[in-house]
């Protein structure tokens, strides 16, 4: 399978070993990434808080980037750029005017035809399609699935899964030979870009989250979205603050764990760029070594 | 030769303060066939209508056209002043100058050009219209009641009571419907079953009522008066007529986890069972998706045991044709589950039920006997949510309407477990109170006031499980938007009152409109609550809407005389301002082609085919024919008719082209 | 009131209405946008509190809402979209009133870091294409005066190679600054 590649600006920073552990992935099972050449920044939720056409425009130019690879699907594995892209897709189809002016600002013209994808219906498709076969290590352990807030809304238009309770990623998991536990904050938001300027709100926000995932005994939190996983795992320490408490639960990316079970080296999918060390109670798993945490 | 009468009305100032009736009048004495012309104040009071009456006798009129208001509001009036002097009632007609004139138009010369056109369209008619006869159409005096429910019961005993034969038929095994699933009814908290049982057990033993239970209606055809309608009667696997409802087959089955509907899925039954103990007819009925027997041919414990040897496998659904004059569509309605709310768990949560859940844990006869106890551990809880308007008023989930029970069926629940528990915390979210019975508003406020029910207007967001409690996160927007989350032990959901399954599916059996919630649809929304627009079918209960028990009451007793009115004559007189196809002289015997395309374009399913056939019995031709009884005289098919060999009777195609005319 | 609308004229939920299409008459103030919402608690109006204080149509309590907390504490979680029976777009309201503040003020005195935030993520976008990380978090301290906010954190972040030194400058960097400045240089928002 072939796709268009948009990492985003936290896969190329502070999300690196999402997009490493992506790469790594992507060339086990057949998963060809085309890196759209030039990309700029989706704005994020600073771009639609501040200005609405520009909260179009920016995620315009990056489809009519993607257009130009001639290649029918985008993958997007950052959540808030996913539903940024998604969304205005969305908008500038619903609205001919909105989208001339938004072709006038970007310079480009734009069909539309490009299909957003987010990873895991990407790497869902990929499994289907049989390319999984190269299960070595079986995941055994009790996973809590978080899907963050931004991955299955607004539903009608993501028309992802299910808007409460989605089971995607559980599925994936069990594929791989883990438990997903069924817990109540699958989609509960994690305090997302408030993490420089309202720190301690997202220390509680993910105090809850963890507080549930660890209460109902997952070993490992598994995300999709690098917000999430930078808040719950380079925020340890403002969350353990927050909540009077020590949390030990790792934070992984799917990526990672799928990578584990295909027996990819564990310094491929960087694991030791985390905060919280990837260790699990059960020591059927020796993923890799990491610093304490702060 | 015409011989025109033409009235002008003022109406007091309805008319006469825009249009210039006297002028009016004028101008219309001069129209050719015009022999007499006047206005007057109120032509539909006695005065007015004897100046009606003098004028046909003294001018021997063979026509008569009154400029009034809508023929919907008087033209029953004016007919019955011509034909009490003498002229055929159909030979009158009315110009309406009043909604289509004076009520629209300024004061001017305009408005009243255009009273005196209209009058001069109507002359023109008028002069070709034909004498006519109403129609008498015979009429069957045996009610069809389809539903069981409290609905059904009372419109039978109605028409039963009042010397009329019914016929109920009821699709579960026993009578009761919803109604003997509840513990006690608001506002009085009279226990349901106590004040329901009589009336069931009148409706088996009335000799005027032909109860056919565990039956369906399988097709219906005819038309009011008489209708053809075959019901089926499914086969319980059991001898009604040897059974003495000892109940020894039930006791023995071993088949016994089976979730019980009568106790909405929280209490098992048996394969072969009675769904309460108090049904009527109590005899059982044999569940064979889930019998030992039928699955496996192992079993028959109960034809061993059974004493009075009336267990019969063999039996088979029966087919019975019964000819009725009248059907009251009483089907009542169901409550949606709980796996409708993705916020709420998807229905996975044991502790979350819905109301007809919450009666069943309330009533003495139901699965906890009485007791309020959690399905997950059967432990008493110590806090329970009630939420309202769960699913109703909620466009996103597609239910718009307000399913008008759920407020004071909350208050009720409440109240009940705060009388059962009387440490227990009942707290109830909302948005609105509607209590608008009698007695509702004063129910809920004990239930405030009195029985520590706690209030708290705001949805809930959502609801999640964690160590075996329900956390529940609603706001307070009385408190501003402010979140209020609470542990509960059992919650309780008010949910969206629907149609009852298979709505649609019967509404189209009986050719009656319902709407895009599959509930029936009255004929006027104000004025024709108990009937259709299908002439001879009634509507009772929650069929139609959500309704209490007292409105359900009223309605089926609205349409059980309704259905008295429609037996109260041998004979139903219809107007006769229907379609005909044209008959002439072989060898053509009509100008229809026999395409039936009139036929497949009336919404009455009035149209019928006729061979005409030679002496020998040999068909001639096939060609369509109007039922009488049937036509409602819409004219779609005379639309429609490519020969122009249908038409209708007062509003012909020569009429209407000489109306036409005469505005040009 | 304008029938067209069913708001009141010259009030912020009349342009609300003309620019986003978006109704506050269909909002019947159930509150389960609230009891959604992950901040409710710590904001100082809720969500359904800010509808209903434009919902009124008065200025003063327009003003209220332009200058509440809550519109910059958001988090366009959709959590309160995802659940409101009335299918109201409330992040769609919640941007449009964000935008308004920006412009026009008022901002509540919690938020100006918040602010401050966004200043700084769209100021890095625009100089380069991408955002940088650093050079971005810099901009922020110097606009919040948090000097010494994760300070701690941040060696940590180089040392795993999580944070660059230095930008990486998109070839189309001028594209996109002329997409800056000619989409601010256009009043408000289209629908």
């Amino acid at each position: 399978m072939r796709v268009a590649y948009f990492p985003g600006c936290s896969l190329q920073g502070s999300a690196r070993e999402f997009d490493e552990s992506l790469r790594a992935v992507a060339a086990r099972i057949g998963l060809e990434l085309v890196e759209i050449p030039d990309w700029n920044c989706c704005g994020a939720s600073s771009g639609h808080a501040v200005d609405h056409l520009l909260s179009l425009a920016l995620p315009g130019r990056i489809l009519a980037l993607a257009e130009r690879t001639g290649l029918e699907d985008l993958l997007v594995p950052c959540s808030a750029c996913y539903n940024r892209l998604v969304t205005t897709r969305q908008d500038l189809i619903d609205d001919r005017k909105v989208k001339a002016e938004v072709c006038e600002l970007i310079e480009m013209d734009l069909k539309l035809s490009v299909r957003v994808r987010n990873i895991i219906e990407v790497l869902k498709e990929v499994m289907e399609a049989g390319n999984f076969q190269g299960i070595q290590t079986p995941f055994t352990h009790k996973v809590a699935c978080y899907y963050g807030c931004l991955l299955v809304r607004p539903h009608k238009v993501v028309k992802f899964d299910r808007a409460e309770e989605p089971q995607t990623m559980d599925e994936m998991m069990q594929a791989i030979g883990a438990e997903p536990i069924d817990w109540a904050f699958k989609v509960e938001c994690c305090g997302a870009g408030m993490t420089l300027a309202r720190t301690e709100l997202v220390a509680k926000l993910c105090a809850r989250i963890l507080d549930d995932a660890e209460g109902r005994e997952a070993e490992a939190v598994i995300t999709a979205c690098p917000m999430c996983h930078a808040n719950l795992d380079m925020r340890r320490g403002d969350i353990e603050k927050a909540a009077g408490r020590k949390f030990d639960i790792p934070v992984m990316y799917i990526t990672q764990a799928i990578g584990l079970a295909l027996g990819i080296d564990p310094g491929r999918l960087g694991l030791d760029r985390h905060m919280v060390p990837v260790v699990f109670k059960s020591m059927q798993q020796q993923p890799g070594v990491s610093e304490s945490p702060a | 030769m015409s011989r025109i009468g033409v009235f002008v009305c003022h109406c007091g100032e309805n008319i006469g303060a825009t249009v210039d009736c006297a002028r009016v009048a004028e101008i219309s004495s001069a129209l050719p066939g015009v022999v007499h012309s006047v206005d007057y104040k109120y032509m539909c009071s006695d005065p007015g209508q004897n100046l009606i009456k003098d004028a046909v006798k003294d001018k021997h009129l063979t026509g008569v056209v009154v400029a009034a208001c809508s023929p919907r509001m008087h033209e029953p009036t004016f007919r019955r002043a011509c034909a009490e002097a003498g002229l055929n009632p159909f030979l009158c007609e009315m110009a309406n100058v009043r909604e289509h004139c004076s009520w629209v138009h300024e004061k001017g010369e305009p408005t009243t050009q255009k009273a005196a056109d209209l009058v001069r369209v109507l002359v023109e008619k008028v002069k070709r219209n034909r004498p006519l006869r109403p129609i008498q159409v015979p009429v069957t005096k045996t009610a069809l009641v389809l539903g069981g429910g409290i609905a059904g019961i009372q419109a039978s005993l109605d028409i039963a009571n009042a010397g009329q034969k019914v016929i109920l038929v009821e699709k579960d095994p026993s009578i009761g419907g919803h109604m003997a699933q509840l513990s006690e009814t608001f506002p009085t908290l009279d226990c349901s079953q106590c004040i329901l049982t009589p009336r069931m057990v009148e409706v088996a033993q009335h000799p005027n009522i032909t109860l056919l239970s565990y039956s369906e209606l399988e097709s219906l055809d005819g038309f009011i008066g008489n209708f053809k309608a075959r019901i089926r009667k499914k086969a319980r696997k059991v001898d009604e007529k040897l059974c003495t409802g000892c109940a020894v087959c039930t006791q023995k089955c071993p088949q016994k986890k089976i979730p019980s509907k009568f106790n909405a899925d929280l209490g098992m039954r048996t394969a072969i069972f009675v769904p309460f103990p108090q049904a009527v007819p109590n005899k059982p009925v044999i569940d064979v998706e889930n019998c030992r027997y039928f699955k496996t041919g192992k079993c028959a414990i109960c034809q061993k045991l059974c004493p009075a040897k009336a267990i019969r496998y063999e039996q088979e659904d029966e087919i019975i044709e019964v000819d009725v004059g009248a059907v009251v569509a009483a089907t009542g309605f169901d409550v949606v589950n709980t796996d409708f709310f993705p916020e709420y768990g998807y229905g996975k949560y044991p502790d979350v039920i819905n109301g007809l859940q919450f009666e069943r844990l309330a009533s003495a006869s139901g699965p906890t006997l009485g007791e309020i106890r959690r399905p997950s551990d059967n432990k008493i809880p110590e806090t329970v949510v009630f939420l309202a308007c769960a699913g109703s008023r909620d466009h996103a989930k597609g239910i718009d309407y307000c399913s008008k029970i759920c407020c004071m069926y909350t208050a009720k629940h409440a109240m009940l477990y705060r009388h059962k528990v009387h440490s227990g915390k009942a707290y109830v979210f909302y948005m609105d109170i509607r209590a608008g019975g009698k007695m509702y508003e004063e129910f809920v406020r004990r239930a405030i006031e009195e029985d520590g029910a706690r209030y708290v207007r705001g949805r809930v967001s959502r609801i999640y499980e964690r160590d075996g409690k329900l956390i529940v996160k609603g706001a307070d927007t009385l408190l501003g938007g402010e979140p209020v989350e609470i542990q509960a032990d059992l919650v309780v959901l008010a949910t969206a009152a629907v149609a009852s399954p298979g709505a649609e599916e019967l509404a189209q059996k009986l050719h009656i409109s319902y709407d895009s919630y599959k509930f029936f649809s009255e004929a006027h929304p104000k004025l024709r609550p108990v009937e259709t627009n299908t002439a001879g079918i009634f509507l009772a209960g929650a069929c139609q809407a959500p309704k209490d028990i007292p409105e359900s009451v009223a309605q089926a007793s609205g349409a059980a005389s309704k259905v008295c009115g429609l037996f109260s004559q041998d004979q139903l007189s219809r107007e006769p301002l229907i379609a005909a196809v044209n008959r002439t002289a072989p060898p053509q015997f009509s100008t229809c082609t026999g395409c039936f395309l009139c036929e497949s374009v009336c919404p009455y399913r009035a149209i019928e085919r006729e061979e005409i056939k030679a002496r020998d019995g040999k068909v001639l031709k096939t060609v369509a024919r109007v039922n009488p009884g049937l036509c409602q005289g819409c004219g779609t098919c005379v639309a429609v008719c490519r020969v122009k060999a249908i038409d209708l009777d007062g509003f012909s195609n020569n009429q209407l082209y000489a109306e036409v005319r005469a505005l040009a | 009131m304008s029938l067209q609308t069913a708001t009141v004229e010259n009030s912020l939920a009349e342009e609300l209405y003309r620019s986003t299409g978006q109704s506050v008459a269909r909002c019947y103030q159930c509150g389960k946008c609230s009891a959604g919402c992950p901040l409710a608690a710590e904001t100082d109006y809720p969500p359904s509190q800010i509808l209903r204080l434009i919902q009124f149509g008065d200025d003063r309590l327009d003003q209220k809402a332009l200058g509440s907390l809550t519109i910059w504490q958001c988090l366009t979680c959709q959590t309160c979209s995802a659940r409101c029976p009335q299918e109201v777009d409330l992040p769609r309201i919640m941007d449009f009133l964000r935008q308004e503040s920006w412009k026009r003020g008022p901002i509540h005195p919690q938020a100006k870091n918040i602010v401050a935030f966004h200043r700084s993520f769209l100021g890095s976008i625009r100089m380069t294409g991408r955002m940088f990380e650093l050079g971005m978090i810099a901009d922020y301290k110097r606009r919040s005066l948090k000097f010494f906010q994760d300070v701690l954190l941040a060696p940590k972040l180089l040392m795993r190679g999580k944070l660059h030194f230095l930008p990486h400058r998109i070839q189309g960097t001028k594209a996109v600054q002329r997409i800056f400045d000619r989409a601010l240089e256009k009043k408000g928002a289209t629908r």
